[in-house]
């Protein structure tokens, strides 16, 4: 997901052409207090008008506990970009509040099936601390994120490169975001020159479950996709998997062995989970399995 | 009357003469023998012993007779860093020397300082490959007295073989050369690489001098220029800043947006059915297709290709590829880099070659026609695939013809890439302002919005389609971004012609008219 500035119309324009999965439209940090009108009005204009291609557009909205939060919301709302953002997330009471006022413009709007999703990040230790509760208390919350700048200015340290600091917290919410079968997002990573630490973090982070990262730069995106993509090899050993999957399945057998492994429930998953990232169709492999 | 693209040419242009209307790309090429006059060499004879040697290079001017009327020739190898011919025009004009022609092999910001020249009638025409900064405004406003005449890298030789140009006088910048004129740019504090334009001036101009600013012990080795083309040489404090030599436009762009086209690029590439060992590869100067050799790069360890031989414009990106055994050679007409000049000098695999052997249309070795796939830049292009490399937003001449047309017409796969607008201007057009390339001989253009395939290559199309790039008609991608940016006015020009675009086989493709305010 890559962080576009809402004050920043060239980069709106051009941000469904980098080829990463969602942009994230931002009103938040990277908008200066006396440009918070502006930045709202820009970014309710270009979701009028820009084509983002195949991209999905989230809307990063001030928290409520400043003068711009609801104002956001006001304007953003109706038009139902993909999702949402609401950040500073530390308690199901604050999803609560931010889920009212957004189903009161929807109702006022007369958006009878929204179709915006909600993703809730968590940026502080309290935060992280009701990270369960708070990633179950919402059905239209479809992804979390960690916020590593503020959380690690939350928990009076410096973020270092290997994230030592953060990583209880990074490991608590994807395990709170697994639970309640959410995406989970890494936060960002700062330093656009540095391609291998870039690599780096995001083969660590993939590691630990989570499903995608933040990002600043369009430079970054393709490193962050070679990590995630899988393999060629790996597309290969997942199609074979579930090609054998298939057919034992059809003979009523659960549990089968490839090459001398044992092939269950669980590596079958892992297959899919291979194949639907590499964009290959199941149905296609069913019905030559069959 | 109307040329193959449609453009009123002029049969006859005074101090210029007759013109031949573009024809298409290869329709005056034929095999064997091409029905045009040849110039032969001018027979030079010296006596036993006689020094070449000049106290300066006013002597060395005077020595060779310059007369009103006549053509002076110069490379420009060391780019925005030359620093001979203002000299050598200075001179001349304190010789009282007028209505000379310039045939210089392109011209850069380093030139600016002609422009008083043609003010006052020194300098009335001008041949070359490219004319930038205050030099294309001047002309651009009519400054010049005759229309200028630019022609591609290729089309200058076969304006020297053919009389279109007649030099008269050459002052060749060398890095190293000894007293009898063997020189060479490949070593030498102000090293810039290759001599390969300068080849051709010393074998067909009437009188050559060499200038260097590092006389070497006879003989200078390697010599790309050899002794008994020149007539004199001189020994001068500095021929310029080979630091120059390299601009913004020949490294490794950093712009996410260049680098996201070029990624679409070498992926194009990838899929094109070319992309296989043995492949031959050029990529031009400039931000977007400079980067394309970045990612080729990546691919081309990827998937264990091994090309054959890289050429043109020589980049210290290309010569890290050649040591990496990522092609088995450079052929290399101009050095991008000053930091090149080392593997000129070094590598048996880097071999210098002549504009003669680089693309000269009318040869029977031009190395772009052995090349595979070649990655160019773009000012504007149409809907009929045509290319604009020359003029600008205003209409003014900021630009080169240089191998574009060459290339493009010599490579199985020419791919073209450009940002589908550039701030508020889309640059996909129903007509381009000046048509440098024909969109014959151009396959792919390559947006971040989308690739355009020509539509006489239907298979190519499917290729990259099913390789899931997003394939889009030229028109439907002209609509959208006008969508965005509007559709710009049109340029407000006079009707004077300040300039002829040539053609590689010599014809008139284009002409460009003067600007009448250009803001």
């Amino acid at each position: 997901m890559l962080y576009i500035p809402g004050n920043n119309p060239a980069m709106i324009q051009q941000a469904g052409v980098y080829g990463c999965d969602a942009v994230l439209l931002d009103l938040e940090d990277a908008v200066a207090l006396n440009q918070k009108d502006a930045a709202r009005i820009l970014v309710r204009n270009m979701l009028q008008t820009v084509n983002f291609y195949e991209t999905e557009v989230c809307v990063r909205v001030n928290n409520f506990h400043t003068p711009f939060g609801l104002a956001d919301l006001e304007e953003i709302v109706p038009l139902q970009p993909d999702n949402i953002r609401f950040p500073k997330t530390e308690t199901v009471a604050d999803v609560k509040e931010f889920m009212k006022e957004v189903r009161r413009i929807e109702k006022d709007y007369g958006i009878k099936n929204p179709t915006m999703s909600i993703h809730v990040m968590i940026e502080t230790a309290k935060g992280v601390a009701n990270v369960y509760d708070i990633a179950a208390s919402d059905s239209r919350i479809d992804a979390i994120t960690i916020g590593g700048q503020d959380l690690t200015a939350d928990m009076g340290i410096i973020k270092t490169p290997d994230g030592v600091g953060i990583d209880y917290a990074r490991k608590r919410i994807v395990m709170a975001g697994k639970a309640n079968g959410l995406d989970v997002l890494d936060t960002i990573f700062a330093d656009v020159n540095d391609d291998e630490g870039l690599r780096e973090e995001t083969e660590y982070i993939k590691k630990i479950g989570f499903a995608g990262k933040a990002l600043i730069n369009p430079r970054q995106v393709d490193i962050v996709h070679e990590v995630f993509n899988p393999t060629e090899n790996e597309v290969r050993k997942a199609y074979r998997v579930y090609s054998e999957f298939i057919k034992n399945k059809k003979a009523g057998i659960g549990v089968f062995a490839i090459d001398g492994k044992m092939i269950d429930a669980p590596v079958v998953q892992r297959a899919i989970t291979v194949l639907e990232y590499a964009k290959i169709d199941l149905k296609e492999i069913e019905k030559n399995a069959g | 009357m109307k040329n193959a693209i449609g453009v009123e040419i002029p049969e006859y242009i005074e101090g210029l003469g007759k013109l031949e209307p573009f024809q298409g790309v290869w329709s005056s090429i034929i095999e064997d023998e091409v029905p045009v006059t040849n110039i032969s060499r001018t027979l030079k004879a010296k006596k036993p012993h006689a020094s070449k040697l000049c106290k300066n290079l006013e002597e060395a001017i005077k020595k060779c007779k310059p007369f009103d009327g006549m053509t002076l020739t110069c490379h420009h190898h060391l780019r925005g860093g030359d620093g001979v011919l203002m000299q050598t025009i200075k001179i001349l004009d304190e010789m009282g020397i007028k209505d000379i022609t310039l045939a210089s092999s392109s011209l850069t910001s380093a030139h600016d300082g002609l422009v008083s020249y043609l003010e006052k009638g020194m300098i009335t025409r001008i041949f070359t490959s490219g004319i930038r900064g205050a030099l294309g405004d001047a002309i651009s406003v009519g400054k010049l007295k005759y229309p200028a005449v630019i022609h591609s890298h290729g089309g200058r030789v076969r304006d020297f073989l053919t009389g279109r140009i007649k030099p008269d006088l050459s002052v060749l910048a060398a890095s190293a050369a000894d007293e009898e004129g063997n020189a060479t740019g490949a070593h030498g504090p102000s090293a810039f690489g290759s001599m390969g334009y300068a080849d051709i001036d010393a074998r067909y101009s009437r009188n050559v001098i060499i200038v260097t600013d590092n006389l070497v012990d006879y003989p200078c080795i390697p010599s790309t220029i050899r002794q008994h083309f020149i007539d004199y040489v001189v020994k001068v404090d500095s021929i310029g800043d080979a630091t120059k030599i390299a601009s913004g436009t020949t490294r490794i762009t950093n712009s996410p947006m260049d680098l996201r086209i070029a990624r679409i690029a070498a992926t194009v590439i990838e899929h094109s059915g070319l992309f296989k060992n043995g492949m031959s590869f050029q990529v031009g100067a400039g931000g977007a297709s400079l980067a394309v050799a970045k990612f080729l790069r990546e691919d081309m360890k990827r998937k264990e290709i091994i090309g054959s031989f890289m050429i043109g414009g020589v980049t210290s990106y290309g010569v890290d590829m050649l040591n990496e055994g990522l092609f088995h050679s450079i052929f290399d007409v101009q050095s991008f880099d000053a930091a090149v000049s080392t593997s000129v000098l070094n590598n048996p695999n880097h071999i210098e070659i002549s504009c003669d052997q680089y693309a000269n249309p009318n040869n029977c070795g031009s190395m772009t026609n052995k090349l595979d796939v070649v990655v160019l830049g773009a000012l504007e292009v149409d809907v009929d695939f045509n290319v604009n490399v020359i003029t600008g937003a205003s209409g003014e001449i900021r630009g080169a013809s240089g191998g574009h047309s060459d290339t493009a017409s010599g490579a199985n796969l020419t791919v073209v890439v450009c940002p589908a607008f550039r701030g508020r201007l889309p640059i996909v057009k129903d007509r381009v302002h000046t048509v440098v390339t024909p969109g014959e001989s151009v396959d792919v253009i390559v947006t971040e919005r989308g690739v355009c395939v020509n539509p006489s290559k239907p298979n190519l199309a499917a290729a990259l389609k099913k390789a899931g790039l997003k394939v889009v008609d030229i028109r439907d991608l002209k609509e959208e971004v006008e969508c965005m940016t509007g559709v710009p006015a049109e340029k407000q020009l006079g009707d004077k012609i300040v300039a002829l675009v040539e053609y590689r086989d010599g014809t008139i493709i284009d002409v460009i008219y003067n600007v009448e305010n250009l803001s």
